[in-house]
């Protein structure tokens, strides 16, 4: 119990998604101009990892204990099709939210999180349950990192910034802040 | 009566030829496009890796190949590939390649391949490979598309080695694991962690905006 405890708790802070392990950057610098789209995204992906995690599982149970070079090919198909059905899902059921992310829901394909999630659970030879709380941790990890940057960088887009600074200079800047902070969580959890 | 000698001062005032089509589109991949600096394309690793230069390299060199092999590929095929299914071909086309550079690399040189880790499998997502084959490899012949390629893994790889230079430097105090500095050098091994990553690229792209503001205004203030 304690090791999915810990699980949870490092990949939600002191191995963050994004500000530790350089994943999902181009939609935490691209997305997070507003908050509220900043988490919605956050939760979009979550609900893709949540689903990775699970086929990452069973293609690695019952598929590629015989094949491992087929790995790359098959993580990144299981993605595209899962975007893809998430996609239609929302565009069904959530047409407000569809319109809002807009190119945004397919970008999730090429979010490297999402791999980077397959890649670790699959190295780390997780459990299924223990696969399913990593996806938790690091889909909550992104949504906090993108929701922190967001709120952010509303304040800054009223301030009065010098026009070198402005762009992705200042926000660079501020990810950097972000992440030395959370770097502060390092060593929590160790005995 | 007597016709002018031509001279070679008549062809001072002719404009130069233009560059060849195919040398733009390598040099604007490393320059005017630079996939790091003006695109903004390809984040994830510029700062992942490239806290040493060798890896760095590395992660640029295995960049250069996938993008090299996926673009000519994607270009000879083109022709052949149904436009709903567009996307999906181009990824599995670069799933293939970055497998391959993926085994080459743990194959030949294993320590590389365990400091990047999962970061080699990760060039799948790169976004400069699906970007580039999207909107360029898919419409024009093979040889343009092998020189936009070249280019532009080429100004990634440059933009991975000015950020790798710069942290290896300050946080090892070594270039290509060369001590450069002396002994009682301090590194600031703040440069070699995450922090260091995003605060060594603000830097570039604090410079490049104070440039960019600077030739505006010395342009403004030209003009008025």
């Amino acid at each position: 119990m304690s090791n999915l405890a810990w699980i949870f708790f490092s990949t939600l802070l002191v191995n963050n998604f994004t500000l530790a392990m350089f994943l999902g950057l181009c939609s935490f610098f691209g997305v997070t101009s507003k908050v509220d789209t900043a988490w919605r995204l956050g939760a979009a992906n979550t609900f893709v990892l949540v689903i990775t995690s699970v086929s990452v599982w069973l293609l690695n149970t019952f598929v590629l204990a015989k094949t491992p070079f087929l790995r790359t090919i098959a993580f990144i198909v299981v993605i595209a099709s899962t975007v893809q059905i998430v996609e239609m899902i929302i565009k069904k059921y959530l047409p407000v939210l569809f319109r809002e992310l807009g190119i945004y829901l397919p970008l999730i394909t090429t979010n490297c999180a999402i791999l980077g999630l397959a890649l670790f659970q699959t190295s780390r030879s997780y459990t299924f349950v223990e696969g399913l709380v990593f996806a938790f941790g690091a889909g909550l990890g992104l949504t906090l990192a993108l929701t922190l940057m967001a709120s952010i960088r509303e304040r800054i887009d009223v301030a009065d910034v010098p026009a070198m600074a402005r762009r992705m200079g200042l926000v660079l800047v501020v990810a950097s802040c972000l992440s030395m902070a959370f770097m502060g969580f390092a060593g929590l959890g160790s005995q | 009566m007597n016709a002018p000698i031509p001279t070679g001062a008549d062809e001072r005032h002719l404009p130069p030829a233009p560059p060849p089509p195919l040398f733009l589109d390598f040099w604007s991949g490393i320059s005017q496009n630079n996939p790091v600096f003006v695109q903004m394309l390809g984040l994830c690793p510029a700062m992942a890796v490239s806290n040493s230069v060798i890896n760095g390299l590395a992660m640029g060199v295995a960049t250069v190949f996938v993008l090299v092999c996926s673009s000519f590929l994607i270009s000879a095929v083109r022709h052949y590939i149904a436009s709903e299914v567009r996307l999906t071909s181009y990824i599995l086309i670069i799933a293939t390649f970055v497998t391959v550079a993926d085994m080459v690399l743990a194959a030949g040189f294993p320590e590389i391949s365990k400091a990047l880790g999962p970061f080699i499998p990760l060039i799948v997502v790169n976004c400069i490979i699906l970007g580039r084959a999207e909107a360029f490899a898919g419409k024009v012949g093979p040889l343009r598309a092998v020189a936009d390629a070249l280019g532009m893994g080429f100004g990634f790889t440059l933009a991975l080695l000015m950020v790798s230079a710069f942290r290896e430097l300050l946080g090892s105090g070594s270039l290509l694991g060369i001590r450069v500095f002396g002994p009682r050098f301090e590194p600031w091994v703040f440069m070699i962690m995450p922090p260091g990553g995003f605060l060594t690229l603000g830097l570039i792209f604090l410079v490049m905006g104070w440039r960019l503001d600077h030739a505006a205004r010395r342009g403004k203030g030209m003009a008025s």
